[in-house]
């Protein structure tokens, strides 16, 4: 059951800088891309080719970092170096910053949206996560500011279906947090990777998470049900229930989950593309098994930043790279 | 068979030996931000200091490890910023860098490998003006 990752096209998007992160929108049919040229491009095919539809050059006055589409496609939040978050909106063809969220004390790393909308969540250097409150008349309010982690927090994900957020530290944790009393609070940290933890993903129903480290290994947790199986506890537990080792030559910077497939994705710093398949996943759910399904070994010139799957369009792939490139990839399991 | 293992392995050990000395004479020059003095002449760094293993492929996987004269942390870090820089921008082969405090020679050397190694660490610290400003006064080139 060897699949391939097979090259659509290839762009320098962000020249002479690194691209830090490339995501789709939620129909499948723009690519945003953002990078160390501060500067954030929004990419629409065009016949076969990925063309560039609209540059945001003036956001931002340092690298933006990520960019997140809301669930709805009408915005896209970027999240920079700068210490900012800009809130964009879009309008036919055209991206107006519509307004910048203020209060970390240094770069901002990460930023994303809640699917119902509502819920915004950034992290950064600061050690801390700020949860933000969207109303109808898209003002935007701090509800939350948490410090759980004792180092920079690199990413922010939240749980495809319910309240709940993960993040990933510097201090080689991750945390999960939940709305407890009108408050976010962390009800759970995630002990087990041995250096930073760059990156998580939620599989397609939510009940494992997936986390990369730059101890050169993917983590899956799942969360245990606690005794009489009662899941309106306000407790979190989540263990370890696969490791996947020996596959990755360095730092893994990124890893993503197919809503459509359930494969699972990685970007990494010896500049290869790999995607992993679940073994037979009925045999034994508190020990699943992952194959590397395909591995392509260069698959940028540079080390592999972001890896994200198209929403609509089964095996559609994603990525880009410090050498300012990104590109687009057809995975196909059985080749 | 062993006299041509011999000969190869020699060739490919000289080889490596000349990977490194193209290393070391790229950091060789980088001055120290607070004396006026390179960090060869401090012993910052030596040409024993630089290790280059094969990737594949013409890429190389370059670790070097220096030892800061004083115990101040974040002067070690600033070493290390430098370092990077510099062979990110002068290194003219493909390759993968490692750069770590010499054992023993701090303290906190496990805090400060960790943020020398963080490339999202050194590229925002490059984005900060004055520690821009430091790490430029201590790699550039007179005749740059």
């Amino acid at each position: 059951m060897k699949g391939a990752l097979e090259l659509l096209q290839r762009v320098s998007a962000h020249p002479d800088a690194r691209c830090w992160c490339v995501a789709w929108s939620p129909s499948g049919t723009l690519l945003a891309s953002c990078g160390g040229d501060c500067a954030i491009k929004i990419w629409g095919k065009e016949g076969d080719s990925w063309e560039c539809k609209c540059v945001m050059a003036d956001g931002h006055q340092r690298t933006v970092r990520t960019v997140a589409w809301s669930p709805c496609g009408k915005y896209l939040a970027s999240a920079s170096f700068d210490a900012t978050t800009c809130i964009w909106k879009k309008t036919n063809d055209d991206f107006e910053s519509l307004t910048v969220l203020e209060g970390h004390e240094n770069e901002v790393k990460c930023v994303t949206w809640a699917p119902s909308g509502n819920l915004l969540a950034t992290c950064s250097r600061d050690k801390s996560v700020w949860i933000w409150e969207v109303d109808e008349e898209d003002e935007y309010e701090c509800v939350s500011v948490v410090n759980s982690h004792t180092q920079d927090v690199k990413h922010v994900v939240w749980h495809p279906t319910q309240e709940l957020l993960a993040s990933a530290g510097y201090d080689n944790k991750v945390c999960i947090y939940k709305e407890v009393d009108d408050d976010w609070e962390c009800r759970a940290t995630l002990e087990g990777h041995e250096s930073t933890v760059w990156s998580l993903a939620f599989d397609p129903e939510g009940q494992r998470l997936a986390s990369c480290s730059d101890d050169r290994t993917v983590k899956i947790w799942k969360k245990s049900t606690l005794g009489d199986g009662e899941s309106d506890s306000s407790d979190e537990s989540w263990k370890c229930v696969c490791t996947l080792s020996g596959f990755h030559g360095r730092t893994i910077y990124d890893v993503a989950w197919c809503r459509l497939t359930g494969a699972l994705a990685t970007a990494c710093g010896d500049d290869g593309v790999r995607v992993f398949k679940e073994e037979d996943p009925t045999v034994d759910p508190e020990q699943p098994v992952f194959f590397m399904s395909a591995h392509l070994p260069k698959a940028h010139g540079q080390d592999v930043n972001c890896v994200s799957w198209n929403p609509k369009e089964a095996g559609l792939l994603a990525t880009c790279s410090d050498n300012g490139e990104f590109a687009i990839w057809k995975y196909n399991s059985d080749s | 068979m062993e006299l041509v293992f011999g000969l190869l392995s020699r060739a490919w050990q000289k080889k490596m030996e000349e990977k490194a000395l193209e290393v070391y004479d790229v950091i060789r020059t980088i001055r120290d931000p607070e004396k006026p003095n390179t960090l060869e002449e401090l012993d910052v760094v030596t040409e024993k200091c630089v290790e280059v293993q094969e990737l594949g492929d013409e890429e190389y996987l370059i670790i070097i490890r220096f030892s800061p004269t004083v115990p101040h942390c974040s002067l070690a870090t600033l070493i290390g910023l430098c370092l990077q820089v510099k062979l990110q921008r002068c290194l003219p082969f493909k390759h993968k860098l490692e750069i770590y405090i010499t054992e023993g020679t701090h303290s906190t050397e496990e805090d400060i490998n960790k943020q020398i190694n963080d490339k999202e660490r050194v590229a925002a610290a490059m984005e900060n003006p004055s520690l821009r400003e430091m790490v430029e006064q201590c790699v550039t080139e007179p005749d740059d």
